[in-house]
């Protein structure tokens, strides 16, 4: 399960992650993070059991958790089977299948957004 | 052995042509041999799914009453010809909205119109004795105008080069997004499906010929604008009723930070002819193969990284400078086939008839680049030859001296030899004096990272890195990148009001 973690580093500085780390035990996997001297935002991928675990204790340390979902939207009615989002993508959630047919692996898709630019058809949205 | 057209029509006609698409063509050849292939086979139908930017439709709207010579033409906000007289127009795939810029465009209209959707139409006159008329606004669906006919000047490009990135910045290019570093390499066309690959001599491919052409039966026309065959980039021009098109075959796109471009289906039925025509027909994807360009280079004449064929980029990632690259068509080769598909069905249920070009198209044409008469501004012409420039170990103080002294606010640094290692401004020396540490010298505050201009170099080049880097000032480097100027955001202004405009 993704979550989106957001974080004010207003009072203190706290090592959030690594602190749920420590008091839950749980491996969380950063997926990607965007952290400056006031505010922080990252994207963790932790195990769908410990899910609430984790985003419980990062409430409680005043973080802003958001479940996520899903990943990246494919408008089949608007995708042509080009493919100029299979090379962009840092994840390889697109390939062609067999029949050369779009296909997407959402559960690999960090929402970096690069594959919504590169789409020429608009094909492509992120979850809001 | 060969057949006649008559006699292919004539099967067609009757039912029991064998048509196969372009794609199971070589391994019929593999099997029967080509005498065998040519027994067997009637007719070969190929076909292309691609951005096709140079495209576009003429429209006959009937007159209005009081009529109007519609001079300044817009459909949704998309300013079309204005050039026809009274009541016709012609619109262009990548002309942008008046109001919706990249997001909506000439595409866009025409699919709309495919689509069913009403469209504004709104043109204004001076208004004649005969037709007093000064403006008018209406909305029009498909079904509403005379003609829609598309023409599309340049389409079916034969191969199209694939394209990478060296610099380190994401471009933004009509070969759709390039990674930083090589990190992608795109390319666009069907590879053994291509119409004009299953015909690189031209022999049956040429005026008068029929087409599908976005799911609609339509013609060739002639060879295309910038028709360059005798280097394997042969193009075609081609026409077909709008009314009879398909949204599955037609639709509209952006390339982001590029523009609006039109995705066209297009696909021609080859009639096997002959012993040559079986080998044409037998290409594969691993014998038509294009240069990967550096599109980083922003010329007419791009570096070649290396050669690559269509089974190379097709399989998902090629080897460049020995790293694994990914590759991303531009094109769709699920649409492709399905052209290819649906034409094949059109000639076995005896649809579409096959004719010989009425005027053959020129197999040796090269494409040559523009004639021009005048010379862009350059570099050389419009940057200042008085700069002042500071060495890496002279002390920051020195530095301040100088901008105040000459009146600027970037001094290039050099080092004893005389070349250019680093650049100050005056921002760079404000926070040195803000924040007072260890640093004293020139060196230790100076940016090593200069992004400059080479003297013979277009203006228009340096301006985009003016604005891409967004910077103000760029030093001017001879091939020793020893500095011999600065082109300033003020040096441009000499552009204005000067010989280059005139």
């Amino acid at each position: 399960m993704k979550l989106l973690v957001n974080f004010s580093r207003g009072k203190g500085r706290k090592p959030i992650i690594a602190q749920v780390v420590r008091d839950t035990g749980v491996l969380i996997n950063v997926e990607r993070a965007v952290i400056d001297s006031s505010e922080g935002e990252a994207l963790i991928d932790v195990p769908d059991d410990q899910c609430k675990l984790v985003s419980d204790t990062m409430i409680s340390l005043g973080a802003k958790v958001h479940i996520l979902e899903h990943g990246v939207s494919l408008d089949e009615s608007e995708c042509v089977d080009c493919g100029a989002c299979i090379s962009i993508c840092p994840r390889e959630v697109f390939s062609f299948d067999r029949d050369w047919k779009l296909s997407l692996d959402e559960k690999r898709c960090v929402l970096c957004g690069k594959c919504v630019d590169a789409c020429p058809s608009h094909a492509l949205t992120l979850p809001v | 052995m060969h057949k006649t057209i008559s006699q292919i029509n004539e099967r067609i006609r009757d039912g029991s042509a064998r048509v196969v698409t372009a794609e199971e063509m070589p391994a019929i050849v593999a099997e029967l041999g080509e005498q065998g292939a040519l027994k067997e086979v009637d007719v070969v139908t190929t076909g292309t799914f691609g951005a096709m930017c140079s495209s576009g439709a003429f429209f006959n709207f009937g007159h209005a009453e009081p009529p109007i010579r519609m001079e300044r033409i817009w459909l949704n906000n998309v300013e079309a010809y204005g050039g026809l007289a009274a009541v016709d127009t012609y619109i262009g795939a990548t002309q942008q909205s008046d109001t919706r810029e990249d997001e909506y465009g000439g595409a866009h209209v025409l699919e709309d119109l495919v689509a069913g959707k009403s469209v504004e139409l709104r043109a204004s006159s001076r208004g004649t004795d005969c037709y007093p008329r000064r403006t008018i606004t209406t909305e029009l669906l498909l079904e509403n105008v005379n003609q829609a006919i598309m023409c599309n000047p340049r389409n079916a490009y034969q191969r199209y080069n694939a394209a990478t990135n060296t610099t380190d910045r994401t471009l933004h290019t009509y070969m759709g997004t390039l990674l930083p570093g090589c990190g992608n390499v795109s390319y666009s066309g069907a590879g053994l499906l291509n119409p004009l690959s299953n015909d690189p001599h031209l022999r049956l491919i040429g005026s008068g010929v029929p087409i599908f052409l976005c799911g609609a039966q339509g013609m060739v026309v002639g060879e295309g604008t910038q028709h360059s065959p005798a280097g394997g980039f042969g193009t075609l021009m081609v026409t077909g009723d709008l009314k009879q098109m398909s949204q599955d075959y037609l639709r509209a796109a952006t390339m982001t930070g590029y523009g609006v471009t039109l995705y066209v289906g297009l696909g021609i039925p080859l009639p096997v002819l002959d012993i040559d025509v079986v080998r044409a027909t037998a290409v594969r994807d691993e014998d038509i193969s294009v240069d990967i360009l550096d599109y980083a280079v922003p010329s007419r004449s791009r570096p070649v990284l290396r050669k690559v064929n269509y089974a190379e980029l097709r399989s998902g990632s090629i080897d460049l400078n020995g790293e694994e690259v990914k590759t991303s068509s531009l094109s769709s080769f699920r649409r492709a086939r399905k052209v290819a598909a649906e034409l094949k069905g059109w000639v076995e249920q005896g649809k579409m008839q096959l004719a010989l070009p009425t005027r053959q198209i020129d197999p040796k044409k090269v494409s040559r680049p523009m004639h021009q008469s005048t010379r862009g501004p350059r570099v050389l012409d419009i940057m200042d030859r008085q700069v002042v420039s500071i060495r890496e170990d002279e002390e920051i103080k020195t530095a301040a001296k100088k901008l105040l002294r000459g009146e600027t606010n970037h001094l290039p640094v050099i080092n004893a030899a005389g070349i250019l290692v680093g650049i100050v401004t005056t921002f760079d020396i404000s926070k040195a004096v803000a924040n007072p540490g260890k640093a004293h010298l020139v060196k230790d505050i100076m940016k090593t990272k200069v992004i400059t201009a080479k003297p013979e170099e277009a203006v228009d080049i340096a301006v985009q890195k003016l604005e891409q880097y967004n910077i103000s000032a760029l030093p001017v480097v001879d091939a020793e990148h020893r500095v011999l100027g600065i082109l300033t955001a003020m040096n441009l202004g000499k552009l204005f009001g000067g010989r280059w405009l005139k």
